[in-house]
This record gives structure tokens, C-alpha cells and sequence, in this order.
């Protein structure tokens, strides 16, 4: 997916102070749950969807994350697959990608792209 | 083309199929056509394995060759059929079905048959003997309408046959002519031993006893009358008197047979006609019969070389033999009885473990001639290769077979000598396994593949590892044993390292000794460690992105999504006003509530942000955190004990409390479960916990080791007669000595199975202090005790912690796809489809 700067809205979530490092938060928009991740060594937040499609359970932003083979992942707590933070794919199972949103701190404001 | 010859194989046995194997393998084998016949319908099987035909294995599984197999290799494989007859003169054999077959040269591998001796009423309908797939299936459906089962015959048969009815669920007896059991391998003692260890598993033995008659009631079960004694009743009755070669078409052809049965051979495995041979177990080699595989394959080796013109002689076989017999170890090595004139022997005796051990050495005490042992045989693989070397014994003998491990130097690869045999069944020495892995094996799969070591019996697996590790290491070739992709590190390497170099975070270690940033295995690994040394709170801000959500949470996660909140109830016991609160919190938060199996109470079902305000209340009523959700201690189940119990010999219910808050939030590789009896009726199941403590009249015997789960495991008895101070000196250094050693994720029982020696080392270290680690395992756990905090209450102090306890971190709100429904009175977790209709109507 490419994704063109100039059809976003940028809206605010929540407070870099919400985030907590190397590690995840949950966030609500609307009827959307969306799981926060803290990378503070890159300045970077990552979004994904917070729904665990395997348990159906909204528990994402309570998964560890690590890297692995050199990139960012998320353990889902339940049933403990991996989802790639930058584009939601799922590591165990090529058919599931879950939804990603470019996300990115503004200051102190934590801030998650909608396509216009 | 010249023409081909035929060869004829009559039995597909075992060794019948082994000799197929084995000439095929042979370059000069399709200058031959190859009949094989065999009066069983099933193609040759694993007879060793037999009894695993009752624990769900079926003939495919055991099968060693297929008729399609066969066919495929060009052989003509005759099954269900029997050889009727020999025509010597003509070189021909009659089949059952009618056909006759020429041969130009004949192998028998007839094997033997079960003997049942000659009592009136032997061949009522009930009876049974124990050697074939058919034979199996006979019992099993008998076993199907009876209650109870006799064994005639305590031999090594015999016993493996009353183990597979006790499988089938019947009351089993054994009954043994002799005065003790398995008189050709055991001495009296060991046979008193193995009795005794045998009729503790319910398995009565009778020796001594001799059936006179069997008579058939009128329901079809039978009545067995003794010499002397009650007669006694049966559903099912096995023989299991021996065996007896099956020789009858070489007496019927003339072939020269032994006094008491058996083709006679010579070391080429040829009978009296030199057009014939035979081999395995209806061989008589020098006056003697092989009732094992191993001497089989060898015979057929023999035979098969000498068919080709090759000299490979069979000059006897080892009969020695390690078993477990109904779970009881057994193993007899050599001259175990000491026949041999000015021989010594040396003998261990524990009557309270029930073990027994034995060796023969020669008159200067030099060389080992024998052995017995019951009860444990951890000594075998270094005795059996001592006496098939006749490597010189160490000064003192006996250290061999003496408990302690310190002063017996084990028998390493190193000392063996290149012909030593290490797989005597597949006939593989040192040497063949060393070329094989310089031919490029890596592993001890590999080395299983090229030269089938340790395929067949299984029994020289351990040695086996040992040999391929040590070699594999001493070429410098590393055995993997990295944690993940971060860290090339075992957990207890890591342990060392945090240790030494005193490293406090997560990050420092990764800097230091690994790579990357860590994922969901090395994370709460490295944290458990972290904890486990310095017992800072899993909460503090550099351990936070280390845990799994259960120990960041301080709780269990549940399939949707919530949690459960366990508080501590220490050993069981609970005041009535607790209980009002935990019902009042329960129904005010509209919980699930449910009494575990560790003697407490589970509240299920609250959201991440309702786990503050619960836990406060439990607090504010003087409960502290359960630690279900961490590897560390789980709960401290007790009996009621001599408080109230008539029975009771000590306040165990007093002692599970005592130990419950002194180990309660030690953080281990895996979780550890205790449990304490007030007597030996054992009514908290000590004997299956990580720690097992049971009342005796002078105080508490420790069983350590144990779990249920997945891989139950009983405890092993460590110490008897502790006083109070003994035994928390001991549960603590055997504790802090798993914490700082056990793997990942290994339960004490797997810890102590994977520790070379096992029990017997463990006893040296803990008990006997052989490390001189004693004094630092106890201030490391005085450490841990005393600065101890429930992370709950701590965590409801700190306002920056109580922060995660957030569902969404911009909405008060709960999860609203968290949905209810009612069961039993109680709520548990909406369906798919009920959680559809639930929104849908809402
Ligand atoms: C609640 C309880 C079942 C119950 O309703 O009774 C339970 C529930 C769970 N057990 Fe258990 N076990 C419970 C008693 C047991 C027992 C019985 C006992 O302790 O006497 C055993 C067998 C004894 C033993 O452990 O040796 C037991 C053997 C297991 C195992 C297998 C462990 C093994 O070594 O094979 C697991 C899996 C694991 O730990 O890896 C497990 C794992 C679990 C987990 C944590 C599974 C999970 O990851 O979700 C369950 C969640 C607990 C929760 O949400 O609170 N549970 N579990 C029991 C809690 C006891 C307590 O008060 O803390
Ligand atoms: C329950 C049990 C457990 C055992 N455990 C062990 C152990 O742990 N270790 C060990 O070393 N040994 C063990 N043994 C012994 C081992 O199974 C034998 O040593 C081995 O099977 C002998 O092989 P064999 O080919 O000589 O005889 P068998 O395997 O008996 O094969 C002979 C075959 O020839 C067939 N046959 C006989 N006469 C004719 C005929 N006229 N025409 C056609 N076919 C004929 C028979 O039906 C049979 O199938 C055990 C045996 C049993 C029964
Ligand atoms: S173990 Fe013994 S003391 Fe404890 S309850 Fe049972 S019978 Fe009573
Ligand atoms: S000794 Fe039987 S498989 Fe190796």
C-alpha cells in the first residue's frame, strides 16, 4: 500500500506521556480499537489494529514485542503469533494481515493517520 | 546370464527378516531368488516391542517389513503359510497350501514357542500364552469381559505379561514355580526386592508356588489349585514357563537336534546338512539357546556372509539384559550369580529406596564378571561396558554401585575402547559411530540413520548421546544451544553472566552478550532471571517491557480478553470473613467464581481497568497476590493434619502456611507447586509436587521432583525425619540451586532428569553439600525472603504503575465487544454466535 501525504488527516490520540517504551498501549476511535507501540530510541510510533484475529479477543497492545529477523513484531498474548508492526503481517499465517495506520509524534501529541 | 539360485527362508520373525535385510545388503544377493514363508499372517514385526501392541500401537507401527516391501525387492513372500515338511534329498519344501518350493540352499528362522507346561486343564479356553499379534488379540478380548488375570511363570516374559494386564485394567497375579522371581537372572535378594517393589504396584506374586490344576467353572472363569495353599480365581490365565525351540521340521528331516531341543549349528551358523542353516532363537550354538534378538542378528550376519563366500564366524553373544519390568528397573550383566570359582562379590542394599546392587569381580578384584541391579540402573551402561571390555575396575570396586556419585567415576566415552560395543543390537562399536560421524553425521539423529544404532531394543540410547556429544565436541563442533535469534546463551549460561558481572537490566545484557532487541522468548526469560537474583518488582521501569501481559498485569489473561484474580490463601486455610469479602467483591464486580485445584478461589472475567479497584479491595482485607500469573511459587496445598485429623502426626496445614509465605514471589523457571500430609494417607497428594512434604511420627520426610500436568511424575523421597529447621535449610537450597541451573520452562521433575546423575547427584549438592555451594544458596533465598513485597499492594501505591491499568488510554470505557452470558447462575464468556445476537438485539 502506498499511502499519499497530501490525503490524510492527521488526528491526535492521546499523549506521548500515555505511551509506555518498547511496549504497547490500547487506544479507542469511534468504534475502532487500535494498539499503540513505543519505539523511544527511534522517536516512533507504530498503529495496528488491536483485534487478535485468532482469538477474537482485543488484546494486541498487550502482547510483547521484539524483533525478528530484523523487524518490529508484536506477540499476540493469547495464542502468541506475530504481526509485523510496520504492515500488520502476520508472520505464522501468509493469508492474514491486519490493518495498519501510519501513526507519528507531533510534539508531545500521539497522532494517527485517516485517508481522507 | 547364469541362472539364479534359490534360497529359501522359512519363519519371518524377527531374525528371518533381519537375515532378508541383511543379504539383500550384500552385493552378490540377485544372483538369488528369495522365498521367504512365514506361518503368521502379518509380516515380521517387533516382537521386543510386542506389549506396546496394548498401549495403542498396531501391527503397521511395529511392522519391520511389508509384504509389498517384499515384493518390490523381488522376494516371494509367502505369509500365513507354514512349511509342513523337509525333503532333504530332493532339496524341496511342501507348503501348507499344497505348494512345493526347490531349494538350493535352506535358512530356518522358526524361533521359539511359548512352553505351557503339562498341568490338567491347560488348554481350558481362558488360557492364554503371550508371543504373537494373535496371541495379543486373543487376551485382549477376554480381558474385555474379566475383572482379574494370573501369570504362570515370574520369569522376564512372565512379568512383561502381567504388566500388559494390568494395562488392560485386570488385577493381575503372578505365580512362580521358584522361590523368587526371574531365578536365571536374579539372587534371592534381588528377587525379595523386585517382589516387593512389584507387589507395592498392586501385583501380587506367589512364589514358591506350584499349579497343580486348572479347573473351568461353570461361568467359564477358571479355578487354579496349588500344591499348597487357598486356590486361587481367575478371568484370564497367561503361560509364561519358558520357551521352547521350534525344531520339528529338522527332527522331522533328520537334522541333527540338541539333548533338550535346538538346531544344531556351528560358527557358521550351518546345521548338520551343509545346505541348511539356522538361526535365532531355534538355534543351539555350543549347548546353548539365545532367547534375545541381539545373538539372532548376529547369527543371521554370520549367515548371510557365509552365503557369499565371506568367513564372519559366530563365536556366542552377550545375554546380558536392562529392563523395566512394570516400571521397575532391572539389569543382570554376565556371571551374575558368581559360578565362577574365587570370584567377589559386593553388594548394595537400600531397603528403604528398594534398591539393590550387585557385582562379581574377579578374584583380584580386577576385572567385573557380573552384575545385578533392581531398583536402579543408573550403574549398568559403565558396568556392562567394563565387563564386555574387561576394562581394569578402580581400587575400590564397590564405589561402582555406591550412592555416592562423587566417588564413582563414571565410565566417560573416553575410557571405552574403539571394538567397544555400544549398540549391541544392531552390532554398532565405538569405532562404527566415531567414522560415521567423520563421515559428516552432526547429530544423534544422523548418527541413528547411517549406522542404526539404537534402533531396535532402545537401551543404549543414553549411551549412545553421550558418545555423539562428546565426539561432535571433541571435533570442535558446537551443539546449538541458544536461547532465540538474540542471545546464543542457555538459561543457565545467562544466569552465570547476570550473576558475575552484576547486570542489572535487560538492555545491559542484550548489549552485552546478544544481539537485537529481544522478542517474547528472551524478554520474560531474561526478566524471570533478573527477578530471580535480585528480586527487584517486575514493575520497575526497566523490566516493565519485559514481561508477558499476565505478569505485567498481575493476572491471568482469559480467551476473551479479561482476567482472573487469584489471591494468595495459604495453604487452604481461609477465615469465614475472608470468604464473605471474596463473595461480596465477586458479586459486586460480577465475577466468575470457581475453587481451583490448588485449594483456592479464581475470580473470572474483569477488564484490565477494573483490576485496581478489585485488588484494593482485596488488599484493604488483608489478602495479598496469589502469583498465579508468574513462574514462581503457586500455592502450598495441605491436609487438615494433627489439628483435627485422628490420623495426623504433624500440623501440616501449620507448615504449608510456614512455607507458602516464605517462598511465596520466588520467581523460577517454571512455576513450583508444593503441597504437605499430615500423614502417610497423603491426602494433599504430596508425592505429586515440586515439593512434597509428608508428616512421619519424628517429623517430615521431603519428596522432591514431582508434578502432574502434562508429564505427571512422582516425587522422589529425599530426606526422611527432617525437623522443621532441616527441612526449610534443605527446600532452600535445592530451590535456589534449580533457580539458578533449570532451563527455560523446565519443571524441577525434567531439571532433575536432565541433570547428569539425577536423584543421586542432587542428594550429593544438596544434602551432602559436595559443591560447597551450601552457605551461598542459603544466603541467596535469605535474600529473596527478606525482601519479599506483594507486587499488588506495591503496585497500588505507585499512581505512574497504576497508569497501565488502563483498557483504552483516551476512554474511560471498557471493551465493549466484552460480552456476558448467564450459566449455572454464574456469567462465562458469550459465543461468537451468542455475541452476534446479543448486538444485534441490542
Ligand atoms: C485455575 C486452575 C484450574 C482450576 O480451575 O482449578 C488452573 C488454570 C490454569 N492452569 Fe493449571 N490450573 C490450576 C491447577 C493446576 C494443577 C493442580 C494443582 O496445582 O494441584 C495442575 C497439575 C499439577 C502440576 O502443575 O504439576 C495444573 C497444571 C497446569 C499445566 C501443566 C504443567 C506441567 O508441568 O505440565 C499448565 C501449563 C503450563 O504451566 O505450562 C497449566 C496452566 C494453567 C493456565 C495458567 C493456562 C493459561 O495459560 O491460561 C490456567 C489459567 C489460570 C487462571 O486463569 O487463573 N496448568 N494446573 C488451577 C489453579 C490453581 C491455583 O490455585 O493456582
Ligand atoms: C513379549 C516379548 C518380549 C521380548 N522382549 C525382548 C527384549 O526386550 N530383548 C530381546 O532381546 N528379546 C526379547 N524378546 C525375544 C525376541 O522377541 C526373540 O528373541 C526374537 O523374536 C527371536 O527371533 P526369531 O526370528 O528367532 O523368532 P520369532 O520372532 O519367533 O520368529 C519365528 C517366526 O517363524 C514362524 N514359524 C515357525 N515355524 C514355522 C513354519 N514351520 N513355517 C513357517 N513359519 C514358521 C513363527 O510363526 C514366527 O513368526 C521378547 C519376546 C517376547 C515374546
Ligand atoms: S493426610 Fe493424614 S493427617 Fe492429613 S487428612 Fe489425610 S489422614 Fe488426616
Ligand atoms: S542396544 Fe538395543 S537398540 Fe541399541
Amino acid at each position: 500500500m502506498t499511502v499519499q501525504t497530501q490525503n490524510l488527516k492527521w488526528v491526535q490520540l492521546c499523549q506521548r506521556g500515555d505511551l509506555v517504551a518498547e511496549s504497547g498501549v490500547a487506544a479507542r476511535l469511534e468504534d475502532q480499537q487500535l494498539a499503540l507501540f513505543y519505539l523511544p530510541d527511534e522517536n516512533r510510533v507504530y498503529a495496528i489494529d488491536n483485534h487478535d484475529p485468532f482469538s477474537q479477543a482485543n488484546v494486541l497492545a498487550r502482547g510483547l514485542i521484539g524483533d525478528l529477523h530484523g523487524e518490529w513484531v508484536v506477540a499476540s498474548p493469547i495464542y502468541k503469533q506475530h504481526f509485523r508492526l510496520t504492515d500488520g503481517q502476520c508472520l505464522e499465517a501468509s493469508e492474514v494481515q491486519l490493518k495498519t495506520w501510519p501513526a507519528r509524534l507531533n510534539n508531545n501529541n500521539v497522532e494517527i493517520a485517516l485517508a481522507l | 546370464m547364469s541362472q539364479r539360485k534359490d534360497l529359501i527362508i522359512i519363519g519371518n520373525g524377527m531374525v528371518g527378516h533381519h537375515f532378508v535385510d541383511t543379504f539383500r545388503a550384500l552385493n552378490g544377493a540377485d544372483q538369488w531368488r528369495i522365498h521367504i514363508i512365514g506361518e503368521e499372517r502379518h509380516s515380521a514385526y517387533d516382537r521386543v516391542h510386542l506389549s506396546e501392541y496394548f498401549q495403542g500401537r498396531s501391527h503397521s507401527d511395529l511392522a519391520l517389513g511389508t509384504s509389498e516391501g517384499y515384493q518390490q525387492a523381488g522376494i516371494a513372500a509367502h505369509l500365513g503359510t507354514r512349511v509342513e515338511r523337509i525333503d532333504r534329498a530332493a532339496h524341496t519344501v511342501l507348503l501348507s497350501d499344497g505348494e512345493e518350493l526347490c531349494y538350493d540352499k535352506l535358512v530356518l528362522a522358526t524361533g521359539s514357542y511359548p512352553f505351557v507346561p503339562p498341568i490338567p486343564g491347560h488348554d481350558a479356553e481362558r488360557c492364554f500364552v503371550y508371543r504373537t499379534l494373535d496371541d495379543l488379540d486373543a487376551i485382549r478380548s477376554a480381558a474385555d469381559q474379566g475383572k482379574t488375570g494370573v501369570v504362570i511363570g515370574g520369569g522376564l516374559l512372565g512379568l512383561e505379561a502381567a504388566n500388559a494386564l494390568t494395562s488392560l485394567g485386570l488385577t493381575t497375579e503372578v505365580i512362580e514355580f521358584a522361590p523368587r522371581l526371574m531365578p536365571v537372572q536374579l539372587d534371592a535378594t534381588a528377587g525379595t526386592v523386585l517382589k516387593d517393589k512389584i507387589e507395592a504396584l498392586g501385583v501380587r506374586v506367589h512364589t514358591d508356588t506350584a499349579t497343580q490344576q486348572i479347573e473351568t467353572l461353570n461361568d467359564g472363569r477358571l479355578r487354579l489349585h496349588f500344591a499348597d495353599g487357598e486356590p486361587l480365581e481367575t478371568d484370564v490365565l497367561v503361560f509364561s514357563a519358558g520357551i521352547r525351540p521350534r525344531d520339528e521340521l529338522a527332527r522331522q528331516a533328520g537334522l541333527k537336534v540338541g539333548e533338550r531341543g535346538g538346531v544344531c549349528i556351528d560358527n557358521h551358523g550351518r546345521t548338520s546338512d551343509n545346505d541348511i542353516y539356522a538361526i535365532g532363537e531355534v538355534a543351539l550354538w555350543d549347548e546353548r539357546i539365545f532367547g534375545l534378538v541381539a545373538p539372532g542378528y548376529r547369527m543371521a550376519e554370520t549367515v548371510a556372509a557365509h552365503l557369499e563366500g565371506c568367513d564372519s564366524p559366530f563365536l556366542g553373544a552377550d545375554m546380558s539384559t536392562k529392563l523395566k519390568l512394570l516400571g521397575v528397573d532391572v539389569g543382570a550383566i554376565g556371571d551374575a550369580h558368581g559360578t565362577t570359582p574365587g570370584t567377589l562379590s559386593f553388594r548394595y542394599h537400600n531397603e528403604a529406596k528398594q534398591q539393590y546392587k550387585k557385582i562379581v569381580t574377579s578374584a583380584d578384584g580386577k576385572r567385573l564378571l557380573g552384575a545385578i541391579l533392581v531398583g536402579d540402573n543408573s550403574a549398568y551402561d559403565s558396568l556392562l561396558q567394563y565387563y564386555l571390555n574387561d576394562i581394569a575396575l578402580p581400587a575400590e570396586p564397590d564405589s561402582l554401585i555406591l550412592p555416592s556419585a562423587s566417588a564413582a567415576p563414571a565410565l566417560g566415552p573416553d575410557a571405552l575402547p574403539d571394538s567397544a560395543t555400544i549398540c549391541s543390537c544392531m552390532n554398532v562399536t565405538k569405532g562404527g559411530i566415531v567414522t560415521a560421524i567423520d563421515g559428516g553425521c552432526c547429530s544423534v539423529a544422523e548418527v541413528k540413520a547411517e549406522t542404526r544404532a539404537s534402533s531396535s531394543c532402545g537401551g543404549c540410547a543414553a549411551m549412545l548421546k553421550n558418545l555423539v556429544d562428546a565426539t561432535l565436541e571433541a571435533r570442535g563442533v558446537e551443539v546449538d544451544h541458544s536461547l532465540c535469534e538474540h542471545f546464543s546463551y542457555t538459561r543457565q549460561a545467562l544466569y552465570h553472566l547476570v550473576q558475575v558481572e552484576q547486570i542489572k537490566t535487560f538492555d545491559e545484557l542484550i548489549r552485552r552478550h546478544g544481539r537485537g532487541h529481544g522478542c517474547d522468548i528472551c524478554k520474560p526469560a531474561v526478566a524471570s532471571i533478573l527477578a530471580s537474583h535480585w528480586n527487584e518488582g517486575v514493575h520497575d521501569a526497566a523490566h516493565v517491557k519485559l514481561q508477558d501481559t499476565n505478569d505485567t498485569f498481575l493476572a491471568n489473561m482469559q480467551k476473551d480478553g479479561t482476567y482472573s484474580i487469584v489471591p494468595r490463601i495459604a495453604g487452604g486455610e481461609i477465615t469465614p470473613d475472608k470468604l464473605l469479602v471474596i463473595g461480596q467483591v465477586a458479586k459486586d464486580y460480577r465475577l466468575y467464581t470457581k475453587i481451583t485445584g490448588g485449594q483456592r478461589i479464581d475470580l473470572f472475567g474483569a477488564q484490565l481497568h477494573q483490576l485496581p479497584e478489585i485488588w484494593q479491595r482485596l488488599i484493604d482485607a488483608g489478602f495479598e497476590t496469589g502469583h498465579a500469573y508468574g513462574k514462581a511459587l503457586r500455592t502450598v496445598k495441605s491436609c487438615v493434619g494433627s489439628t483435627w485429623c485422628r490420623y495426623g502426626q504433624q500440623d501440616s496445614v501449620g507448615m504449608a502456611i510456614l512455607l507458602e509465605n516464605r517462598y511465596k514471589g520466588l520467581r523460577a523457571p517454571h512455576k513450583i507447586k508444593f503441597a504437605v500430609s499430615g500423614c502417610t494417607r497423603e491426602c494433599a497428594e504430596a508425592q505429586s509436587k515440586d515439593i512434597g512434604v509428608i508428616a512421619t511420627e519424628n517429623g517430615w520426610n521431603l519428596y522432591v521432583c514431582g508434578n502432574g500436568g502434562m508429564k505427571p511424575r512422582h516425587a522422589d523421597l529425599f530426606a526422611t525425619d527432617l525437623d522443621d529447621v532441616h527441612l526449610i535449610r534443605t527446600i532452600d537450597r535445592l530451590l535456589m540451586f534449580y533457580v539458578r541451573t533449570a532451563d527455560r520452562l523446565q519443571r524441577t521433575a525434567r531439571w532433575m532428569e536432565s541433570l547428569e546423575g539425577g536423584l543421586d547427584y542432587l542428594t550429593d549438592v544438596i544434602l551432602n553439600d559436595c559443591l560447597n555451594l551450601g552457605e551461598e544458596l542459603d544466603q541467596q533465598m535469605a535474600r529473596i525472603v527478606d525482601t519479599y513485597q506483594c507486587e499488588w499492594k506495591a503496585t497500588l501505591e505507585d499512581e505512574q504503575k497504576l497508569k497501565r491499568f488502563r483498557t483504552f488510554v483516551n476512554s474511560p470505557a471498557g471493551d465493549d465487544n466484552i460480552l456476558f452470558v448467564e450459566e449455572r447462575d454464574q456469567i462465562r464468556p458469550a459465543t461468537h454466535e451468542e455475541k452476534n445476537r446479543l448486538i444485534a438485539s441490542a
